[in-house]
C-alpha cells in the first residue's frame, strides 16, 4: 500500500466516522466535536494531495479551513450554551420543538 | 544503509500515527463522557499533526497543534466543564438513529473509496514531493491575498455574532 493511499484511506475513515458520530450520538457537544473530526479528515486529504502534487495551493486551502473552523466554534459554542440554558439539557431529543 | 533505515523508520512512524488517529476517532464514537471524547479528539489531532510533520509540511503541523488543540479544543473543554455532568444525554450514548446511521456509514465508505481510489493510484510524485514555507508564503500573499483578507472579515463577523448571541441571552434573562 502506497503512502498516499494509506493517508487517503485514513482521511476517508475520519470523515465517515465523524459523520457517523454526528448522526448517532445524542450529546450536542459530542456532535460538535465529531464535526471537527470531519474537518480534520478533509484537511488530511488536502495535505496529502498537496504533498503528492508538490504545490502549495492545498496548504493555502487548509489554512483557510483552520480559520473557518475557529469561527464556526466561536459561534456554535454560545448557541449551545443558550440552548442548554433554555432547555436545561444537552440531549438532542429535548430540541425536537425547534423549527426551521 | 542509514538512508534505508531512516525511510523505514518514517514508514513505521506514519503507520503508528495513522493507527493512533484512527483509534482516537473510533473511541470518540464509543466513549460516554464528553471530556473523554474531547481527549480522544485531541489525541487524534496531535497524531494528525505528527503525520503532517512526517509529510514535510511542518508549518501546517504547527498550526494544527496551535489552532485546533490550543484554541478550538481548549474552548470545547471549558464548555464541558461549565455544564452539568448528570445530564441525561451523558447517560444515554446513542440516539434512535443508530441503525440508519451505521447503514449510512457503510454506504458512505463504499462510495468514497470507490470514487477516490483511482485518483490516488496512478500519479507518481509530480513536483518531486513536498514544498517549503517559502513557496507557501509566496502563493499565499501573491495569489490568495484576497482570501487572506476575507478571512479577517469572517473572524470579525464571528466575534460580532458571538457577542450578539450573548446579548440575546442577557435580554432573555432580564
Amino acid at each position: 500500500m502506497d503512502k498516499v493511499q494509506l493517508l487517503l484511506a485514513l482521511s476517508i475513515a475520519l470523515f465517515a466516522i465523524g459523520l457517523l458520530g454526528v448522526i448517532v450520538r445524542r450529546n450536542l457537544l459530542v456532535m460538535l466535536m465529531c464535526m471537527e473530526l470531519m474537518l480534520n479528515g478533509v484537511n488530511l486529504s488536502l495535505v496529502t494531495f498537496a504533498h503528492q502534487m508538490g504545490e502549495a495551493v492545498g496548504a493555502v486551502l487548509v489554512f483557510l479551513i483552520f480559520v473557518v473552523a475557529t469561527a464556526e466554534i466561536a459561534v456554535a459554542i454560545p448557541i449551545v450554551l443558550l440552548l442548554v440554558k433554555r432547555k436545561g439539557s444537552l440531549d438532542l431529543a429535548a430540541y425536537a420543538d425547534l423549527k426551521g | 544503509m542509514i538512508e534505508s533505515l531512516l525511510s523505514g523508520l518514517d514508514t513505521l512512524l506514519l503507520l503508528i500515527f495513522a493507527a493512533g488517529a484512527l483509534i482516537g476517532a473510533l473511541l470518540m464514537i464509543v466513549l460516554r463522557q464528553p471530556m473523554r471524547v474531547a481527549t480522544a479528539l485531541i489525541s487524534t489531532m496531535v497524531f494528525l499533526g505528527g503525520i503532517y510533520g512526517l509529510l514535510g509540511v511542518h508549518f501546517i503541523a504547527a498550526f494544527q497543534v496551535l489552532i485546533y488543540v490550543g484554541a478550538v479544543m481548549v474552548f470545547m473543554v471549558y464548555v464541558i466543564m461549565l455544564l452539568d455532568p448528570r445530564d441525561p444525554a451523558i447517560q444515554q450514548r446513542f440516539s434512535k438513529l443508530l441503525v440508519p446511521g451505521v447503514i449510512g456509514f457503510v454506504v458512505l465508505i463504499f462510495v468514497l473509496v470507490g470514487s477516490t481510489w483511482k485518483a490516488a493510484t496512478p500519479v507518481a510524485p509530480v513536483g518531486a514531493g513536498g514544498f517549503g514555507l517559502q513557496q507557501f508564503a509566496a502563493a499565499f500573499l501573491r495569489e490568495y491575498w484576497l482570501h487572506f483578507e476575507l478571512t479577517s472579515v469572517l473572524l470579525v463577523a464571528a466575534i460580532v455574532a458571538a457577542v450578539a448571541v450573548v446579548k440575546l441571552q442577557r435580554r432573555d434573562r432580564g
